[in-house]
């Protein structure tokens, strides 16, 4: 089942949630909704699902309108953020009630929520309670009940979000297989990116009510398209430069930026990931360390070591510019790390291999 | 000081005080009084513990609290009990029985105050959801409406239902073509008793339909319930207790109203008068013994209705505690089947 | 008028707030239609027409048949005994609901739930049931009124006796609006006063008290609208002396049995009046109250 989203908008009084979006999903994709809370995600997920009316635009099912079908009858399997899960009915009543309100026949059910105890492993559970289940448990049953009325798309609001790390990565896992297996249209909604990343085929990034980039995983993390994703992803060392003439000034450290050819000079932002920097000690030019050649290059940047911080197999290097006007961060392997040996107070030349330079858009605000 | 001497003189007056605030007697009471104060401020001051000393301040405050609600509630509940059974049970049980008019009363208490509970209950639902899932204007306005009840006489409610119904009124002469009587008759009694309960259902369970909010009723619909499927097999389910406890404070109120059921009914012995007009009645009559007989049964009905309340009190907490522990620990994971996703 | 609402242990602390999700599904829940319909079908015919009736029939007195009727020495004498034995009902509920409040919160002794579940009786008790025990306590035979006539204090058939079956009868209000609140305190605050050097009493004032006297207000509030409006007990207990014991309630029945209905009309509405004006005097109170200890 495709899904078509055209102009839609809504509003809650004063609060613009969603601003003309469109959005066109294929058959069979895991698409993944990110953005920051209050950035409209879940508005749109709601909407799709019938759970809210858009103020304008239109929702499309293979091509059909179904803006003003009633969600009882969108056939959406839904799985609310803390899985409304009916409190005084059984697991096996919560997943049978989809059927039970259809009328099915009491065989059918029986032997269709047991199926469904099994696919979600919960197996012997039918009898207990939500109140009894863990967090990963109630989230499966929540699936489960979803997938009862054999829904036509599956629509998760951030389906992990009250979940532990572990239970939260081990679910996640498990989604992806069995979003494999069923091969539905998915669409869930995050605000977690390493989830969006791993688990979708598609992210959306959102803002404002915006779609902000759409692309695959990797699309979106190596070429973010604006400076909000580049925020919104994180994990960056941001300066304000200035860009003239081919050229972007970072501390004063020429760059090559061929998209602004132009000679008056702008103000420009300026993003350095950490793990696409190349870091060398300087005087003592470290004979085969890593970027030791770069380290003479001309777009390296002075700088002297503060700390290094292991976080698990990488280790972070904070550096100082010369004029200890910024802080910056670099990542190294930490096996790398480790057989530099940097030590704080070192005097470093970084070099950026990969640098996105955006320039002050006037609606950009983060 | 001046102020306040005149303010103690008019305080004195209205209670016509004056006379015993001299009192030898009244002041002797006094005077030992403060010294006995006086006497425990030492005693506790030359203690070295401090903890004695919060210890015995707060063995007078219980004291104090347990003399309060002792004199104020326990002694009148008791003295019911005690007047009504005085003369034995068998003349406690010809008082209610034996008297055509006590039974007839008891009848109609019976018959008035479950047809008000039942409209109230039928309000509240559908004011509480009205008021709990949706946002509308002048949505705020009519949860003050709901409120007036409180705040209006009983006795003026009932004399707004005769301005409405009696004979006189707006719709009497109308009602009276066709043989119709609201007022001194049963249909005024249930109108007047509603009123005056109108807000008791609907109190209960707007905040408790709040703090569930409205996600389990959503997952309803998009599984395909209709109306009906969802308020049976949802929202009814998980107020149960919340309506119980409001129906059960309304049935209350609705026995024993006397204000309102006493200006609409015009208490014709036999055929109006509800069980508390009964006691009124047979203590205007001088028959206090068989007031009190009658008074004991809404005062056995009271402390049935207490017990019933401490007990839907008890699921009420221990369902808003588990609404509360969904919420916040969903992150827990239970050892036994936590990851067997492999 | 919000601070009528009835006090019940169910409740929710106000920090508990439904999730944020709640305004955005008019168009998805079923029933807006039936039960807005229900409501206001309720609401107008048993309240609003009701009380628009009452106005409509004071007013077409026009302003000089209305003072006639509604300023008598008798009535003005009624507003006064309503009105004060109300004021003190209400303050002395507040105090006792405070003490008991106080007790039920921050003190574990034997006896504790049955004290909490007593507190309960007034709401349960029918009314004409403490006014009928409450004359016959304070009578010269009664248990109490054995001890007390001797000493010149007439429970019963007086002013006092007003006073004293509006306290019962307000009592739960002053108790259960103050309770939650109290519930609510940070202990730590208080021991952090003791800590700095403040005594207890500096303590309970400085520190306790501005925290939950917007809920002693409220609970006054709702003492005195209970009050104002009571009949059912004061008319076994008052005597119904005119210009002595008799309240306006009481004075708007026994007008009505004369079928004077247009003075019982004329007196309704300024009763209706005092009790609305008293709300609004404690709700600004009650505002000013919370704006400082904010």
């Amino acid at each position: 089942m495709s899904i078509g989203v055209h102009g839609v908008s809504k509003s809650f009084g004063t609060f613009q949630a969603l601003e003309n979006v469109s959005l066109d999903i294929p058959h069979g994709t895991l698409l993944a909704l990110l953005g920051p809370s209050g950035s409209g995600k879940t508005t749109l997920l709601r909407i799709i699902a019938g759970l809210e009316g858009p103020d304008a635009g239109r929702i499309e099912e293979d091509g059909q309108d179904i803006t003003n079908r009633h969600a009882r009858q969108r056939e959406v399997g839904f799985v609310f953020q803390h899985y409304a899960l009916f409190r005084h009915m059984s697991v096996f009543e919560n997943i049978a009630f989809g059927m039970r309100v259809r009328k099915a026949p009491a065989a059918e059910i029986t032997s269709r929520v047991e199926e469904l105890l099994h696919l979600v492993r919960l197996d012997g559970l039918g009898a207990r309670k939500p109140a009894q289940l863990s967090g990963g448990q109630r989230q499966r049953v929540a699936l489960a009940r979803a997938l009862a009325i054999r829904p036509r798309i599956l629509l998760l609001d951030e389906p992990f979000g009250a979940l532990d790390a572990k239970v939260r990565v081990e679910l996640r896992q498990w989604l992806r297989r069995l979003h494999d297996e069923i091969g539905m249209t998915s669409i869930f909604v995050t605000h977690d990116q390493e989830e969006a990343f791993e688990l979708a085929d598609e992210v959306v990034v959102m803002n404002h009510g915006r779609i902000e980039q759409r692309g695959k995983p990797d699309e979106v993390f190596d070429k973010p398209a604006t400076p909000f994703v580049m925020d919104f992803l994180g994990n960056v060392n941001l300066f304000h430069g200035r860009v003239e003439n081919g050229r972007a000034f970072w501390h004063g450290v020429p760059i090559d930026y061929p998209d602004y050819p132009h000679a008056q000079s702008r103000p420009a932002r300026v993003y350095l990931r950490p793990h696409e920097l190349d870091i060398a000690r300087t005087g003592t030019a470290a004979p085969g360390g890593l970027g030791g050649a770069l380290a003479a290059a001309a777009q390296s940047l002075p700088a002297t070591v503060v700390r290094l911080t292991r976080t698990g197999a990488m280790t972070r290097i904070t550096c100082q510019t010369g004029d200890a006007s910024h802080e910056l961060h670099v990542d190294l392997p930490s096996a790398v790390a480790r057989e530099i040996a940097f030590q704080p107070g070192d005097s470093v030349a970084i070099t950026p291999r990969h640098v996105r330079v955006f320039l002050p858009d006037p609606e950009y605000v983060i | 000081m001046a102020s306040n001497s005149r303010w103690k003189k008019s305080l004195l007056n209205f209670f016509h005080l004056e006379h015993y605030w001299k009192h030898p007697l009244f002041s002797a009471v006094r005077r030992t009084g403060q010294r006995l104060a006086r006497g425990l401020r030492q005693w506790s001051h030359s203690l070295s513990k401090a903890a004695t000393a919060t210890r015995l301040s707060e063995l007078l405050l219980i004291a104090a609290a347990v003399a309060s609600i002792g004199l104020l509630i326990v002694v009148p509940l008791a003295s019911v009990f005690v007047a009504a059974f005085a003369n034995g049970p068998r003349a406690w049980w010809e008082a209610i029985a034996h008297d055509p008019d006590t039974r007839h009363a008891i009848w109609l208490s019976l018959t008035v105050a479950p047809v008000a509970v039942a409209f109230n209950t039928i309000f509240g639902i559908a004011a509480a959801w009205l008021v709990a899932r949706f946002r509308f204007p002048g949505r705020t306005l009519l949860v003050s409406l709901f409120d007036v009840p409180f705040s209006v006489s009983p006795v003026v409610a009932g004399l707004a239902l005769v301005l409405i119904f009696g004979r006189q009124g707006l719709f009497g002469p109308t009602l009276a073509t066709f043989g119709a009587k609201v007022i001194f008759a049963w249909p005024g009694l249930v109108l007047a008793t509603t009123f005056v309960t109108l807000p008791m259902v609907v109190r209960e369970l707007i905040p408790v339909m709040e703090a569930i909010g409205p996600e389990e009723e959503l997952a309803a619909v998009s599984l395909g319930a209709n109306g009906w499927q969802v308020f049976w097999r949802i929202t009814l389910p998980n107020i149960r207790w919340a309506l119980l406890h409001g129906i059960v404070l309304a049935n209350a109120r609705a026995m024993g109203e006397f204000g309102a059921v006493y200006v609409v009914s015009g208490h014709i012995a036999g055929a109006t008068d509800t069980m508390p007009l009964r006691v009124e009645k047979l203590f205007q009559e001088y028959r206090t013994p068989a007031s009190m007989a009658v008074a004991s049964v809404l005062a056995g009905l009271a402390l049935v209705t207490l017990v019933a309340k401490v007990v839907i009190e008890r699921q009420l907490e221990a369902e808003s505690k588990e609404l509360e522990a969904a919420r916040a620990s969903d992150a827990g994971t239970d050892p036994t089947t936590g990851g067997d996703l492999s | 008028m919000h601070s009528t609402m009835p006090p019940s242990a169910t409740i929710p602390p106000r920090s508990r707030r439904p999730p944020p999700s709640r305004r955005a599904f008019r168009t998805v829940l079923p029933g807006f239609g039936i039960s807005l319909a229900i409501t206001s079908l309720v609401i107008v015919s048993l309240v609003i027409f009701p009380l628009a009736v009452l106005f409509l029939r004071a007013a077409s007195l026009g302003p000089a048949g209305f003072l006639a009727a509604a300023w008598t020495p008798r009535a003005r004498a009624a507003y006064a005994v309503s009105l004060g034995a109300s004021l003190a009902a209400a303050g002395m509920s507040s105090l006792v609901g405070l003490l008991v409040a106080w007790v039920l919160v921050r003190l574990e002794f034997p006896g504790r739930r049955i004290l909490d579940a007593l507190v309960d009786v007034p709401l349960a008790l029918p009314t004409a049931v403490a006014g009928l025990v409450y004359s016959t306590l304070y009578v010269e035979k009664g248990w109490l009124g054995q001890w007390l006539v001797p000493l010149g204090i007439h429970g019963a058939y007086s002013r006092l006796g007003i006073v004293l079956v509006l306290v019962f009868v307000s009592l739960p209000f002053a108790v259960r609006v103050v309770q939650p609140v109290i519930e609510s305190l940070d202990k730590d605050t208080e021991e952090a006063a003791r800590l700095l050097g403040a005594s207890r009493s500096q303590t309970f004032l400085r520190v306790v008290l501005p925290g939950i006297l917007p809920a002693v207000v409220t609970g006054f509030a709702l003492a005195l609208a209970r009050s104002l409006g009571e009949y059912g007990s004061v008319v076994f207990i008052s005597g119904n002396m005119p210009f002595k014991t008799e309240i306006a309630p009481v004075l708007i029945v026994s007008r009505l049995e004369e079928f004077a209905y247009a003075e019982a009309t004329a007196i309704a509405v300024v009763l209706l009046a005092m009790s609305l004006a008293m709300l609004v005097v404690v709700n600004v109170l009650q505002q000013r109250l919370v704006r400082n200890s904010q």
